[in-house]
């Protein structure tokens, strides 16, 4: 077995049992980026050479038994996290030059618990997208099959981690931009509860709805993410002060007395057949581990893409105006007037679909259109929390499919924006309402691209969630690693 | 039509964008019919329901008023795309 491909807990114990050094495991995962990276492209900047320093640091602490919990794990982190000293571009010309001054508190926690970082990866630019597609630094491919797209935002995330470039990785999702290449790649990714995990150096999109969370192959993995991110942060005003559990602590229990509930709105008109039969059959091995189902209705889910596309864009056109040409990022030099420096900046600088949203968004906050459109969408997402709110009553969690339908080919959607949007109907809920949600590897399509599974819960319940993650694992045998 | 061209290079000014002549008429169908399917949000009923902004309400984070560690000024201006080690340098403003 190479070392890349194994997951954190078998590399834990390796490790401890000095049966294989950090920068060995390093090496591994570096020379698999060597051989593969030419044929999936996660990558943005591989961190080569600091990352065999962390790992002869991790090595060190190993030897006086001192590391941390993640000590001489390699990671990638989706480029909209900011690593001092390392390029963090956010998938935009914008920031081609851009080196941050500091490290996101989630790098931070990472580093402290002795994680290496082997290098930023591909995402749609500005996390506004879901394929990846948008990316200045070129497309990542799905590993399961290069013709197809890995999913987005957080597309080299999920990419880098099913191909084994890394154990592990961060991304962030601000409507599905973990779950959706999560399922689309055949690895676990979750979104935590929104203020579980500081966004402090992270590049902002839209703020009341982005959250950062982990990318693993496996969901004992994802707890030891969890663990390590997790927490209150006085830098992040929206960051809640609340205990985070030990989410290993009850992964293994079994599911008797869970109840799961059903949405029948997930399950409508549009949904791809293959998809919908693998999600079933994944309830099922939820009700063999003991857990009870019941139908649910979460009546105003129809609502959810129209109000998020007012509300997402509405922020990000506001947080993306701090891309002026003056204090980091590109500038147009050869611009004469203030104003005409702004606009030219942000001409050269954005893409396509970073330009649509920012004008969606201006747009819909202008005066005379504030009550039609954002005041709207922010009464519709009141009722959307509401929906959520009666159904936990009746059940412990939500089952359901991630998206409509599997991976798509790269480029089949390129000029469809409202197509590409409607496909996110299934997980931008969870973002209006603030809820964790996971997406767990549950079966693979006739054309070979995997099918994931999401299981939904209420604010702070992500040990639910993984626990009855950890049960659908147990019982789905799918296979974890593609042949490249 | 929801929205016209003209509109469209209105929003795209208050935005500061710049938008090339050929990318209004594209950019104003695409936009056209996403606010089109936007009007759904009309279909709900939401008289007397308060928005939501933030799903979690926290209120008042408050900070004790202490002076801590920031940047310096050699690192803050790292990142300017013109700096001259003491300011941010921008086109003349009148």
């Amino acid at each position: 077995m190479e070392l890349y491909s194994l997951s954190i807990h078998e590399l834990k114990n390796i490790l401890a049992g000095r049966k294989a050094s950090a920068v060995e495991v390093t090496r591994s995962v570096l020379d698999r980026i060597d051989k593969v990276e030419d044929k999936i492209n996660a990558f943005i900047t591989v961190n080569r050479d600091n990352a065999l320093k962390q790992a002869e640091e991790a090595d060190l602490l190993l030897s006086e038994n001192n590391g941390g919990p993640l000590c001489g794990i390699p990671v990638s982190l989706k480029d909209v996290l900011c690593t001092k000293g390392i390029r963090t571009t956010a998938g935009s010309s914008m920031l081609e030059l851009f080196i941050p001054p500091y490290n996101a508190t989630v790098v931070e926690k990472l580093q402290k618990a002795g994680a290496v970082i082997v290098g930023k990866v591909a995402m749609d630019e500005f996390a506004m997208g879901s394929t990846s597609e948008n990316c200045a630094y070129g497309i990542p491919k799905n590993p399961w099959n290069q013709d197809y797209i890995c999913g987005g935002s957080s597309g080299g995330s999920a990419a880098s981690v099913a191909a084994c470039e890394c154990i592990a990785s961060l991304g962030s999702d601000t409507g599905g931009s973990i779950r959706q290449p999560a399922s689309h790649c055949g690895v676990v990714g979750m979104k935590p509860t929104y203020g579980r995990v500081s966004r402090f150096g992270l590049i902002a999109f839209a703020s009341s709805l982005d959250q950062i969370g982990p990318f693993t192959r496996n969901v004992t993995d994802c707890a030891h993410m969890m663990n390590a991110i997790c927490g209150y942060d006085n830098r992040d005003s929206t960051s809640v002060n609340r205990d985070t559990p030990d989410y290993l602590g009850k992964l293994t229990n079994g599911l008797k007395g869970m109840k799961v509930g059903i949405p029948k709105e997930y399950f409508g008109e549009g949904l791809d057949h293959e998809v919908e039969q693998t999600v079933l059959e994944g309830i099922n091995a939820l009700k063999k581990a003991g857990a009870e189902t019941i139908e649910i209705s979460l009546p105003h889910t129809g609502y959810a893409v129209a109000a998020y596309y007012i509300i997402a864009p509405a922020e990000a056109s506001s947080n993306l105006a701090r891309y002026d040409g003056v204090k980091y990022g590109f500038r147009d030099k050869d611009a004469k007037s203030l104003v005409e420096m702004y606009e030219k900046t942000r001409y050269k600088g954005f893409g396509a679909e970073v330009k649509r949203r920012i004008i969606i968004g201006t747009y819909a906050l202008s005066s005379g259109y504030y009550d039609a459109y954002y005041k709207k969408a922010s009464q519709v997402r009141t009722l959307i929390i509401k929906d959520f709110h009666n159904a936990f009553q009746k059940c412990d969690i939500l089952a359901s499919p991630v998206t409509p339908a599997p991976a798509w080919r790269i480029g089949e959607m390129s000029d469809d924006p409202l197509g590409m949007y409607l496909s996110d109907i299934l997980t931008l809920s969870a973002n209006l309402a603030g809820i964790p949600g996971i997406s767990v590897p549950c079966g693979v399509s006739k054309a070979g691209l995997p099918i994931g599974i999401q299981l939904q819960a209420s604010h702070f319940e992500e040990e639910k969630l993984l626990r009855a993650a950890y049960n659908l694992e147990q019982r789905i045998n799918i296979p974890e690693i593609p042949e490249i | 039509m929801k929205i016209t061209t003209e509109e469209v290079k209105n929003v795209a000014k208050l935005a500061r964008l710049e938008l090339a002549e050929e990318e209004v008429e594209p950019l104003t169908e695409q936009l056209d019919k996403i606010l089109n399917y936007i009007e759904k949000l009309n279909e709900a009923e939401t008289l007397g329901v308060e928005p939501t902004t933030h799903a979690i309400s926290i209120t008042n984070a408050f900070r004790g008023d202490e002076i801590s560690k920031s940047l310096n000024q050699k690192a803050a201006l790292a990142n300017g795309p013109v700096q001259n080690g003491e300011f941010f340098e921008v086109p003349k403003v009148i």
